[in-house]
C-alpha cells in the first residue's frame, strides 16, 4: 500500500483544552483513485496534509501509523521529508493562488517543479512547462507562463497549481478541490490527465472534493468524513446507494439541473453522527 | 440599453490588462429584486466584469449603471454601502492577521454602522458557523469556513446588491443548500438582487432565472434557467457544459 493511515487523530490547543479536529481516521490507499467527501471542517485537508507533514506548527499529531510507500512519516526528519514533497508525493491545495508563489511567475514555478528530479537544462524546463500549461487546457501558454499569479484567473490558478505538483511524475497526488474553480470541459480533461497517470504510471490519487456526482464517477472508493471521523467507506460508483444517514443527507441537499426544486433540503444534523453511535 | 427599470445595467464593457482584452463588449442588465447568474469557460472574463462593477479596476470603458446613474470609476462611500461582493478567492480578501471578529467589524465600522456585538454572533448564525470560530485567525479555518467569513461579511451590512464570485464552490453541499436557501429568503425579504458567478450549472439555474454565457471575453449566449434545463441552448459552449453536467447527474 502506497499510503496507509491508522487511527490519526489531530488535536489543537484551544483556551477549552485540546480541540480534535481529526479523532480516529483510518484508511489505505494503492495505486487507485480515493475520494474523499464530507462535511466542511470535517478534517479532510489536515488529513491530506499529515501526510506531507505540512500541518500548521500547533497541531498535535498522533497515529499508531502515518505511512508513505513504508516510510514512517512521523518519525521522518525535515530532510526526509523534502525528498518527498513536490517530488514523490504532490498536493495539490485548495487555496491554489494563495499556496502559489506571488513574486516568481507561473512559468518559473513549474519549471522549478520539473527540474526538482531532473537533471535538464532551464531551457529545456520551460519547455516543458509550457507543455504542461498546454496539457492543463490554457489556451496561451506563452502568456500564462510569464504572468504572476495575481494576473491569473481563478481557474488558471488552479490548473497552474496542477500543472507543478504533475511535472515531477509523482507517486502520489493528493488534490484537494483541484477542480472546484473549472468549468466542466476543462475539468473532465484535467480528470483524463489525473485518469491517465492512474492508469498508466500507477500512480495513487487522493481527490478531496465535495463534488458527489463527480467523485461518484471518477473515483473508485470513497472515504465520506463527518466532524473528524470516517463515518463510511463505499465504492464510488455506489455512491447513490450509501447507508449512513449523513451520507443519505448530503445526497438529498445536491440542486440538479433536471429536477428543478423551489427550495433545497437541508440537513438535520444528528448528535449521534458525532461519536459513530449510529 | 434603457436603464430605467434595471437597477444594474452594463452596456459595452471592455477591461484590458496590458496586452490583453479580458473582456470584449459585454452587456448585460438585471433587474431589482432578481438574480443574474454568469457561467462559462475558465479565463473568459467573469471575475473582471464583477470586479469592475464593483468599483476595484478603474481601467475601464463602456457604461455602468446603478439605479440609472452612471457609475464614476471611483466610487463613492454611499456606493459601497449599496453593494458588495464575494472574492472567488476568499483567502485572499480576508487579512492574515486580523481575527474573524475584526473581519466582521471592519464594514460595518467602516460605514458607521454600530451594534457588532449583536450583528456579529447573528452574521456567523446565519452561514451556519459555530460562535467558537469568532476569534480565530483566517489560517485557523477549513476552506470552507473561510468562504462562509467571506458571505457573512458581505451580508453584515444589509447591502441591497451582492457580487457573487463562485459563492459556493468550496462549500459541501448541505452548507450550499443552507447558503443558497439564505440567499433566496434574503431575496424574498428585502428585495436583494444578485450577480452570481459561477461553474455548477445546478446551482446557477437554481438561484438565478436568467443566465449569460461567457467565452473568451465575450457573451456568447444569454438564457433563462429554464430553457437551460430543458437543453434549449444556442452556443456550442452551453450545450457542452450543460452535457458533461447532466452526465454527471446521471447516477
Ligand atoms: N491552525 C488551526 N487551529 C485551530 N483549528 C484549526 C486549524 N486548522 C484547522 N482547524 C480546524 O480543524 C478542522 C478541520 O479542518 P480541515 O481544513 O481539515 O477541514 P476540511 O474537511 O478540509 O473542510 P473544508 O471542506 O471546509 O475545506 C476545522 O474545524 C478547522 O477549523
Ligand atoms: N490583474 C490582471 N493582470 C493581467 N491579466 C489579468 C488580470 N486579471 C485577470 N487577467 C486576465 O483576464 C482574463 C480573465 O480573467 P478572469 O479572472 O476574469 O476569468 P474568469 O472567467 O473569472 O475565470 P475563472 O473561472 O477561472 O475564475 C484571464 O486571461 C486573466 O489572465
Ligand atoms: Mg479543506
Ligand atoms: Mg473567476
Amino acid at each position: 500500500m502506497k499510503v496507509e493511515i491508522a487511527n490519526l487523530s489531530i488535536a489543537f490547543p484551544s483556551p477549552r483544552g485540546p480541540s480534535l479536529a481529526v479523532r480516529g481516521v483510518s484508511l489505505t490507499v494503492g495505486s487507485e483513485k480515493l475520494g474523499i467527501v464530507g462535511e466542511s471542517g470535517s478534517g479532510k485537508s489536515l488529513t491530506a496534509r499529515s501526510l506531507l507533514k505540512l500541518l500548521p506548527p500547533e497541531a498535535r499529531v498522533r497515529a499508531d501509523r502515518l505511512a508513505f510507500d513504508g516510510i514512517d512519516i512521523l518519525q521522518a526528519t525535515e530532510r526526509q521529508m523534502r525528498s518527498i514533497r513536490g517530488k514523490r508525493a504532490g498536493l495539490i491545495m485548495q487555496d491554489p493562488k494563495f499556496s502559489l508563489n506571488p513574486v516568481m511567475t507561473a512559468g518559473e514555478q513549474i519549471a522549478e517543479s520539473w527540474r526538482l528530479h531532473r537533471k535538464t537544462s532551464k531551457r529545456e524546463a520551460r519547455e516543458a512547462a509550457l507543455d504542461l500549461l498546454a496539457q492543463v487546457q490554457i489556451r496561451d501558454p506563452a502568456r500564462v507562463a510569464d504572468a504572476y499569479p495575481h494576473e491569473l484567473s481563478g481557474g488558471m490558478g488552479q490548473r497552474v497549481m496542477i500543472a507543478m505538483m504533475m511535472a515531477p511524475d509523482p507517486e502520489l497526488l493528493i488534490a484537494d478541490e483541484p477542480t472546484s474553480a473549472l468549468d466542466a470541459t476543462v475539468q473532465a480533461e484535467i480528470l483524463r490527465l489525473m485518469e491517465d497517470l492512474v492508469s498508466r504510471r500507477g500512480m495513487s490519487l487522493i481527490l478531496i472534493s465535495h463534488d458527489l456526482p463527480l467523485v461518484s464517477h471518477f473515483c473508485d472508493r470513497v472515504v465520506v468524513m463527518y466532524a473528524g471521523r470516517v463515518v463510511e467507506e463505499l465504492n464510488a460508483a455506489g455512491l447513490a446507494r450509501a447507508e449512513h444517514p449523513y451520507t443519505r443527507g448530503l445526497l438529498a441537499c445536491l440542486p440538479t439541473l433536471s429536477h428543478p426544486q423551489a427550495r433545497l433540503t437541508t440537513l438535520t444534523r444528528d448528535p449521534a453522527w458525532m461519536d459513530g453511535s449510529n | 440599453m434603457d436603464g430605467r427599470f434595471q437597477l444594474i445595467v452594463v452596456d459595452n464593457l471592455v477591461i484590458r490588462f496590458g496586452r490583453v482584452e479580458a473582456v470584449s463588449g459585454v452587456s448585460f442588465a438585471v433587474a431589482r429584486g432578481t438574480a443574474w447568474g454568469i457561467v462559462g469557460e475558465s479565463g473568459s472574463g467573469k471575475s473582471t466584469v464583477l470586479r469592475a462593477l464593483a468599483g476595484l479596476n478603474e481601467n475601464w470603458s463602456g457604461r455602468m449603471l446603478l439605479d440609472g446613474e452612471e457609475l464614476p470609476r471611483r466610487r463613492t462611500r454611499a456606493f459601497f454601502r449599496r453593494v458588495q461582493m464575494v472574492f472567488q478567492d476568499p483567502y485572499g480578501s480576508l487579512h492574515p492577521r486580523q481575527t474573524i471578529d475584526r473581519a466582521l467589524a471592519e464594514p460595518l465600522v467602516a460605514q458607521g454602522i454600530g451594534g457588532a456585538d449583536a450583528a456579529i454572533p447573528r452574521a456567523l448564525d446565519e452561514v451556519a458557523l459555530p460562535q467558537a470560530v469568532r476569534f480565530r485567525y483566517p489560517h485557523q479555518l477549513s476552506g470552507g469556513q473561510r468562504q462562509r467569513v467571506a458571505i457573512a461579511r458581505a451580508l453584515i451590512t444589509s447591502p441591497e446588491v451582492l457580487l457573487l464570485d463562485e459563492p459556493t464552490s468550496a462549500l459541501d453541499v448541505s452548507v450550499q443548500a443552507e447558503v443558497l436557501n439564505l440567499l433566496s429568503d434574503l431575496q424574498r425579504e428585502r428585495n436583494l438582487t444578485y450577480i452570481m458567478v459561477s461553474h455548477n450549472l445546478a446551482v446557477v439555474a437554481h438561484l438565478c432565472p436568467m443566465i449569460a454565457v461567457m467565452q473568451g471575453g465575450r457573451v456568447v449566449e444569454t438564457l433563462s434557467a429554464e430553457a437551460l434545463r430543458a437543453g434549449r441552448t444556442t452556443h456550442p459552449h452551453t450545450a457542452e457544459l450543460r452535457a458533461l453536467s447532466t452526465e454527471l447527474e446521471e447516477p
